[in-house]
């Protein structure tokens, strides 16, 4: 097997912000990210989607870089930014010729020691993010199916139970006092990781990371939050209404095994085996052989992200869109017969052989990766924050894969039956507009997301 | 750039440091012996590569008698060929760890693998079975052909999608360049028979290009492909005249109804240019500096300063033949006629007025600075290189283009935004519920309103 060498060299600064820097001098640019370890399942009670509407004021000013300054400083060096909200991280970035490092360092960090934004800032960003949720979720057919739909069926926990993208009247509810406490509360260095990939000399990155980022004082140490979920005794079900789609839909998500663990491992091959593109089970059984479906996906962390950028419990999901002359019962139990045979039997050699390849050629897939061509190493960036953030290794890069090789037919089997089980998991029905009124769910249904 | 919206910059920035030379990427085109050309950029970062079999042969070569014909074919290429069933195919892949895609767009069809370097040699032979050998099955047209059906209807509850069409439409009239999708009745129509014809008639060497990327020895893998696609058949594909794109006289508007919006999708364009043309780099310029980055005139009025949407953007399409550049915004139903007053002030006001030295600097630098950042990844590189061969651009294009880029001055910018953002012949067209939103659209014109069909209802 191909061994992974990637450089990485780490160290940690004075007030706890560890730098990862990542050198490959063959082309002139350069990718910086800061993430911070704060996702949208820490959000403060009665602010859902605030982590969210926080991103959005980071880019709103900071004490030397006024409104649009980061953006146009970024722009007219030549490069591109962005960041990005998820369960448990906040992530910033930007691609630049690599002339440009000094200044991007520059930016992120004064962002990181004074966050500069008035009311009008707020008013304009809330204004914003509703008009990003009514175009990804309340203006499109499936908007936010399942990954708003399922957590509050799935979940006890409001951590993980609550919309991440935010009900509007607790984005109204919003202040700037919030803002300023939660940037206290985590945007501090001794919670976040800077990374430098590409045209660097570890040491100039080292030498500019500390000449910019050492200033800052440490925060207080991050409060620590229970994201446990109780233990779930009986299937969950829900429904939520489709106002656009002309399609009946539903997804399963089933709690997936605790990060690191060898049963973490084996699920990664059971998902490969069953959503692995057209090759997997589901897909295969219900859309090419049995025809219940016109397309089915799926995975752990499906759709944000995968089995490496998490840290707490999380599902895997799967997406079904059906044909309407199947009921959704009829469906399930199509869905159901597929689980059933990954617990009776387990999976062949040469099934399991193919999976792997297929995982490890996904891995190398996902470092390559970047966002659509246009951020080099965007891919190895996220997995070198998630390692270090979570693990305090990010030298796991280069070794993770092996853990996944050793995953044996019998461990992935034994995963099946004690985690695919149907107290283990909730179901969620996409329910078409005019047949809502019909009862297409058998089992007691639980108040779904709206 | 808006100067007059962003804050000072601090004398404490740091200075950009002295540039390193961009080194593009080494490219080997070769010209196996049945005629396929194809062209290789090695990167050995991960050991994977990319392939990319691109013909130049889409949806525009049919769409007069059967729209979307050229997707429907590529979605069926890949369920089987005589040597292996669909099963088979996609289990091969998974033993390659590779991804495959098949599909079509307006002027080209592909079909995509990538997968583990140390299988390059299987990968091709795959390549080569899916081009050449492709056989229809019967049963899995059927299935296909069923989920297309559905996937025609969801397309057409989505507001962006409506837009698109609609936009489309008008711009290019009885020209193939109308018609972005079929309609249900025409995806019922389609036989088998018509998919192996366009298969026979336009999956052919003379009419493709193969595109390889990734981490493997250029002359290896020449030789693997030319062992692969011995003898593959085939010439030039027929071509069909075309019919001339309407000409547009004063802004139409036209409003798509979708009940029960809860935001307006609104989208506006005229007549551009394509790739080739003289004018090209000039519209990119302008482009950007209007509504195509982060740090346009559009996106600080109606995003940053306004609020009234997430996603404002303006984009210069260049289709083979035709190209047009368009303004969009997803907004919420009241601001509807408030964000078009701001749409046009802007593109107006790129008209009337030349950029300040700063804002042009900012955008000149941006323009060439993020074509660097394209070429450092696998897709980056396998994306430009099938711009420049599906184009027919000029050999060096990727090493001349960031000198052109910075010669490029603030007449240039007013001239192409004279000629390209035609502000008084813009067809406009909203998307949203009717009742909403049609007293704001007709403060813009006469509102012709159409249900998601297409059918004219006011």
């Amino acid at each position: 097997m191909h061994k992974l060498q990637i450089p990485i060299e780490c160290q940690t600064l004075k007030n706890g912000l560890r730098v990862v820097v990542s050198p490959d001098r063959a082309a002139p640019v350069v990718t910086v990210g800061v993430y911070y370890n704060i996702g949208f399942r820490l959000e403060p009670r009665g602010r859902s989607g605030f982590a969210h509407l926080f991103e959005h004021m980071m880019f709103q000013g900071s004490e030397n870089a006024g409104k649009m300054v980061h953006i146009r400083l970024i722009n007219s060096s030549g490069g591109i930014l962005n960041g990005s909200t998820r369960y448990d991280v906040t992530n910033y970035f930007q691609a630049v010729p690599s002339n440009a490092l000094e200044r991007v360092l520059w930016l992120e960090a004064d962002r990181m020691r004074a966050l500069h934004v008035d009311d009008e800032n707020l008013r304009n960003q809330r204004d914003v993010v509703k008009e990003e949720v009514r175009m990804n979720v309340f203006n499109q057919p499936y908007g936010g199916f399942p990954w708003l739909d399922l957590p509050p069926i799935a979940n006890r926990n409001w951590a993980n139970a609550h919309n991440f993208y935010g009900d509007f009247s607790d984005l109204d509810a919003a202040t700037l006092g919030d803002v300023q406490t939660f940037f206290k509360t985590y945007y501090s260095p001794n919670n976040a990781v800077l990374l430098i990939l590409g045209d660097v000399e570890p040491e100039e990155g080292f030498a500019l990371a500390r000449r910019h980022f050492e200033p800052i004082p440490p925060g207080f140490p991050v409060p620590v939050v229970d994201v446990s979920e109780p233990p779930q005794t009986e299937e969950r079900r829900g429904s939520v209404e489709e106002k656009f789609g002309t399609l009946p839909a539903m997804a399963i998500g089933y709690h997936a095994p605790a990060r690191r663990t060898r049963d973490w491992c084996a699920a990664a091959m059971l998902d490969q085996a069953l959503h692995g593109g057209r090759a997997g089970r589901i897909y295969r059984s219900l859309v090419l052989e049995k025809e219940i479906a016109v397309d089915t996906e799926g995975g752990i962390h499906y759709p944000l992200g995968d089995i490496f950028d998490c840290n707490g419990p999380i599902q895997m999901v799967t997406r079904i869109l059906h044909k309407p002359e199947y009921s959704a019962e009829k469906t399930l139990a199509a869905f159901d017969r597929v689980i059933a045979d990954v617990q009776e039997k387990p999976l062949g050699e040469a099934e399991l052989d193919q999976v792997k390849v297929k995982f490890r050629s996904d891995f190398y897939s996902s470092l390559e990766g970047g966002l659509g061509g246009y951020v080099p190493r965007f891919g190895l960036m996220h997995y070198l924050a998630c390692f270090t953030l979570f693990d305090n290794q990010p030298q796991l890069v280069n070794t993770i894969l092996e853990d996944f090789e050793r995953v044996t037919p019998q461990e992935a089997q034994s995963v099946a039956r004690r985690y695919l089980r149907p107290e283990n998991r909730a179901v969620v029905f996409r329910q078409l507009a005019a047949k809502s009124a019909e009862k297409l769910v058998e089992s007691p249904v639980e108040k779904g997301s709206a | 750039m808006a100067t007059e919206f962003s804050s000072p910059i601090s004398p404490l920035t740091p200075a950009l440091g002295p540039e390193r030379p961009v080194v593009w990427p080494a490219r080997h085109a070769a010209k196996l012996s049945c005629g396929l050309a194809v062209m290789m950029v090695e990167q050995h970062r991960v050991p994977k590569l990319t392939l990319q079999l691109l013909f130049r042969s889409g949806n525009s070569a049919v769409a007069t008698s059967h729209p979307g014909l050229a997707d429907m074919t590529a979605s069926v290429v890949r369920t089987g060929t005589k040597a292996r069933s669909g099963r088979q195919i996609e289990e091969e892949l998974r033993r390659l760890g590779a991804d495959l895609s098949t599909g079509a767009g307006a002027d080209s069809s592909a079909i995509s693998l990538g997968g583990l370097s140390e299988f390059s040699q299987q990968q091709l032979e795959l390549l080569a079975d899916l081009a050449w050998h492709a056989n229809f099955p019967a049963e899995e047209f059927e299935r296909e052909r069923r989920n297309a059906l559905e996937a025609v209807r969801i397309e057409r509850t989505t507001a962006g999608f409506l837009a698109g069409e609609r936009l489309r439409k008008t711009l290019f009239g009885a020209h193939p360049y109308a018609v972005v999708a079929p309609s249900e009745a025409q995806v019922e129509s389609y036989r088998r028979e018509q998919l192996i014809d366009f298969y026979h008639a336009h999956y052919t060497p003379e009419n493709a290009v193969l595109i390889a990327v990734g981490d493997f020895s250029a002359p290896a893998l020449l030789a693997q492909m030319e062992a692969a696609f011995r003898d593959w058949p085939g010439g030039q594909p027929p071509w069909q005249p075309e019919a001339a794109p309407p000409k547009l006289q004063g802004r139409r508007v036209q409003l798509v109804h979708l009940p029960g919006s809860v935001q307006t999708q609104i989208l506006l364009g005229n007549h551009a240019i394509t790739r080739n043309h003289p004018d090209w780099l000039r519209l990119t310029l302008a482009n950007s500096i209007y509504g195509g980055a982060f740090h346009s005139r559009l996106v600080a009025n109606i995003r940053e300063q306004k609020g009234y949407t997430y996603s404002p953007r303006s984009s210069a399409h260049a289709l083979r033949r035709l190209g047009y550049f368009s303004v969009s915004a997803a907004v919420r139903n009241e601001v509807v006629a408030a964000t078009l007053t701001e749409i046009f002030y802007e593109l107006d006001r790129m008209r009337d007025q030349p950029v300040g030295k700063e804002e042009l600097d900012d955008a000149l630098a941006y323009l060439s600075g993020v074509f660097s950042l394209g070429i450092a990844t696998q897709d980056g590189v396998a994306g430009q290189l099938a711009t420049l061969l599906l184009n027919e651009l000029p050999d060096n294009y990727l090493e001349t283009y960031r000198h052109k880029i910075c010669a490029l001055t603030a007449e240039d910018v007013l001239d192409a935004a004279r000629k390209y953002f035609d502000s008084a012949n813009a067809q406009i067209v909203v998307v949203g519920d009717a009742a909403q939103i049609t007293a704001q659209a007709a403060t813009f014109g006469e509102v012709e309103t159409y249900d998601a069909q297409g059918t004219r209802l006011v």
